[in-house]
């Protein structure tokens, strides 16, 4: 095994644990370590960094966690991710004792919202945190709005661990996580302009490993994996070049994406854990640090399916994604009964028509064992794409 | 399809109970209907806006006439008008699962209910109040985008830490306002005038105690109206007409109602035999129905959130002509169902239950929309469990026809109650 290939076996490892044994990994550099969950899309890992604690990306239990209690809490039209998001506290995995401090939702959904209040009632000795990110960014209002929002997110994290977050530490972890969202576009840049050199389910594990350990343990490791793969050769296929879009909160099985990938698709750009990988620039270490990211927040962000931009239409940031990432087709993505993902698609179906880019839609959801029908029916997409 | 679309002669909700109350609302309601299709024929300034805590005061203030599209939907289902408006929306890319409240509108919108060849005005702006529902952005912008409209967004921070109103949010929903002011100005040419806001707000005031007076009867035992079934005749009016004089009198004069049926000690039905509370939107395409299934037990229902998504009155508040921005903005803020967390929710219901004085909470647990339902098993848990309010939850929708099975609803419905006589016959014997 080269490095690269032990890295991302690591990461493939990693992904599979359950957020306390994640923590638990993490323990043995950095004893005593304790944990904040986020819960998708966005919160600022560097405020929770800052605090001293591990942010841990909170994106369900995967299929590895039966829901024997969620199940009776969130009715059957309800996505997996918030069931087994719930089970994760209802069976103690997240909990005080495994070394969590608590966990943080936003305003992504109204069934990520619910669920937050409902975890609150469960997990009563824990810090819950709702963050209302803002839907309208175009005002002065907004930034002093959002402004505040991250200040209230800092002081009521500081009040839960009883300990200050000074400016000086949240500079620090700003400079870290810059380093690591820049190594993380480069591993996407890397992809789309050497193919065949990483897989994207590859790319997935690397990414999502990412949110189960602290940043600075990672940025080596996707250095040295960046290393690896700027010597590897490019490896031309036959296979239709897509972006991947609308699994922005719910992760897909990762077997899913390599089902993708073996039906012949190249995957160019995604939105695969967005949030962790939000900013496109650097957000200033300098000056009142939580004020600027809220300003990276409102002005330099990504465009995802849970926020409205007068300004920007999610329309357009997808058109511009599959121009930027030269792909010929979208697969638009989504988890099982989301709604967010399941709106949009109306309109980004309409748009990719009207601009004669062709599209498949399909749906995932955490306790999804087997691909051979979805596999089939991207095979036939693109060989309609290959052989039209 | 449009002829489909609501008319104004064919406005009655299909409650059995067709008395005084629901014959005024449906004469405000109607009048107001009036007023649309004439808009949609002049063209005359009109704004879509959201029914939960909305800021319909604004558009008063300029006579922008307010276009509600879930008012839209709800009247196409109740006339169980909906399916195929729902089927073309699915035909275009909407999923089985999406909130069908919008596959219908946006159905009938494609169907050109819209416009000037339907009975429904082209918006010539639309206001998003993004109070709570997130499936409300998407919405408005479906239909920005489809109908070729502005949209203004008024973003209103959820309700993250107890009750009280944060500043810094409060600052930021009237900064917004106050954008929405100058878009309004902008439309209409129309210069605004803060005394006429005070005038519109102090009439919003006025129905709100008429709201909060009626819903108080219904302590009374029996109560004078049902709090579920019947509270859709005081929706409209305080949702869609607040703020003019008609919903202002409208109030009065229901109060006046239900104050007479009390002292005469006349309740929704002929015999109260149990008194519950009520969570969730009914099933629109099969109300009466429905209705029924609880009528058959003589099952009243004495309080209910679904009848506070615009607003809690019940609680106190009040828009206020001499803070009148002020007021608007706290209104979509805190005092709506909506805007707040289930916590909140169960808080709610378990005031109602005990001031109310309910023997059971019915819990309607609704596919399509998920701000009610994400977590309502969590609610019946809570409340059996940890409360001791026997608890029925049964699950259908609001919009599509296709969710509601009669035969097992009533089964379900009639076990409970079944369950709830055998108790307090137990109880009675000891
Ligand atoms: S998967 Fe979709 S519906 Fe579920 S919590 Fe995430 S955004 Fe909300
Ligand atoms: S999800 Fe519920 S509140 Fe939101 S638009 Fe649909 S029916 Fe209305």
């Amino acid at each position: 095994m080269t490095t690269g290939e032990k890295i991302i076996q690591e990461c493939r490892d990693l992904i599979e644990l359950l957020p306390s044994q994640a923590l638990l990994a993490a323990r043995q550099k950095h004893p005593g370590l304790r944990g904040l969950a986020v819960f998708p899309v966005y919160a600022p890992p560097e405020v929770i960094h800052a605090a001293g604690l591990m942010p841990l990306g909170l994106f369900g239990a995967g299929g590895k966690l039966e829901t024997t209690q969620a199940d009776s809490r969130f009715q059957s039209f309800i996505c997996s991710i918030a069931k087994s998001t719930l089970e994760l506290f209802l069976c103690g995995d997240l909990s005080p004792e495994n070394g969590f401090e608590g966990a943080v939702f936003s305003s992504i959904c109204d069934v990520a919202r619910n669920l937050s209040s409902v975890v609150s009632r469960n997990a009563p000795d824990f810090y819950i945190e709702y963050l209302h990110l803002p839907q309208n960014a175009a005002t002065e209002a907004a930034r002093d709005y959002t402004r505040r929002e991250f200040h209230r997110f800092r002081a009521n994290l500081a009040h839960a661990i009883g300990r200050p977050i000074t400016d000086e530490a949240i500079a620090e972890s700003i400079k870290l996580y810059n380093r690591l969202r820049e190594l993380v576009s480069e591993l996407y840049e890397h992809r789309r302009v050497r193919p065949g050199t990483i897989r994207t389910a590859d790319l997935f594990a690397v990414v999502m490993a990412g949110t189960f350990m602290m940043p600075e343990d990672f940025i080596p490791m996707i250095e040295a994996l960046l290393a690896e793969l700027r010597t590897c050769v490019p490896v031309q296929r036959d296979s239709v070049n897509v972006v991947l879009e609308g699994a922005f909160c719910e992760a897909p099985p990762i077997d899913l994406i390599d089902s993708i990938e073996s039906a012949g698709c190249q995957i160019m750009d995604d939105d695969l854990a967005i949030g962790w990988r939000l900013f496109s620039r650097d957000v200033p270490a300098t000056g009142d640090p939580v004020a600027n990211l809220a300003d990276a927040y409102l002005t330099s962000s990504a465009y995802t399916s849970v926020r409205h931009n007068n300004g920007q239409p999610r329309t357009k940031g997808l058109l511009q994604r599959v121009h930027d990432s030269h792909a010929d087709a979208v697969i638009l993505a989504s988890a099982k009964f989301c709604e967010p993902a399941l709106l949009d698609y109306v309109l980004f179906r309409r748009t990719l028509d009207e601009h004669d880019i062709p599209h498949l839609k399909i749906e995932f959801e955490e306790k999804m064992w087997t691909f051979e029908r979805l596999r089939n029916e991207i095979e036939t997409f693109t060989e309609s794409l290959l052989f039209d | 399809m449009p002829t489909a679309a609501p008319t104004p002669t064919d406005s009655r909700p299909a409650s059995d109970y067709g008395g005084v109350v629901h014959d005024l609302s449906r004469d405000v309601m109607t009048s107001w209907m009036n007023q649309l299709q004439a808009a949609a024929r002049s063209g005359s300034p009109s704004a879509y806006m959201m029914v939960s805590g909305n800021c319909v005061e604004i558009l008063r203030c300029f006579d922008i006439l307010p276009v509600f599209p879930e008012i839209n939907a709800l009247q196409l289902a109740i006339r169980k008008k909906a399916l195929p408006y729902i089927l073309k929306a699915e035909e275009i890319g909407y999923a089985s699962d999406n909130c069908a409240y919008v596959k219908a509108d946006i159905g009938y919108t494609l169907s050109e209910g819209v416009g000037e060849h339907g009975p429904t005005p082209k918006p010539s702006m639309i206001v998003c109040n993004f109070v709570g529902c997130n499936v409300y952005i998407k919405w408005f912008e479906h239909c920005a985008e489809m109908l070729d409209v502005p949209l203004v967004m008024i973003d209103v921070p959820f309700v993250r830490q107890g009750e009280a109103v944060q500043p810094g949010d409060l600052h930021y929903v009237i900064a917004q306002l106050q954008g929405l002011i100058v878009a309004c100005e902008e439309l209409t040419g129309i210069k605004f005038d803060i005394d006429r806001l005070r005038e519109i707000v102090g009439y919003s005031a006025r129905a709100e105690e008429g709201w909060s007076r009626a819903k108080d009867l219904c302590k009374h035992h029996p109560a004078p109206f049902d709090a579920y079934f019947d509270s859709i005749n005081m929706m409209g009016p305080i949702n869609a007409l607040r703020g003019t004089k008609e919903a202002a009198d409208f109030f009065n004069a229901a109060v006046a109602h239900y104050e007479q049926m009390v002292a005469e000690g006349i309740g929704a039905t002929d015999e109260e035999n149990f008194r519950v509370v009520f969570e969730g939107p009914p099933p629109y395409p099969y109300y009466r129905n429905f209705r029924n299934l609880f009528a058959n037990w003589k099952a009243v229902c004495v309080q209910s959130t679904y009848s506070t998504v615009g607003g809690t009155w019940e609680f106190g508040f009040r828009h206020d002509p001499d803070r009148p921005l002020e007021s608007i903005a706290e209104q979509m803020l805190v005092h709506n169902l909506c805007n707040r967390t289930m916590q909140e929710r169960y808080r709610q219901i378990q005031r109602y239950v005990q001031e109310w004085e309910a023997d059971a909470l019915v819990i309607h647990s609704v596919k399509s929309c998920r701000l009610f339902s994400a977590g309502q098993g969590d609610m019946r848990e809570y409340f059996t469990k940890e409360l001791g309010v026997p608890t029925l939850m049964v699950e259908s929708d609001l919009e599509d026809p296709r969710y509601y099975a009669e035969a097992q609803m009533k089964n379900r419905i009639d076990a409970f109650f079944e369950s709830l006589e055998y108790k307090r016959l137990r109880e009675d014997a000891r």
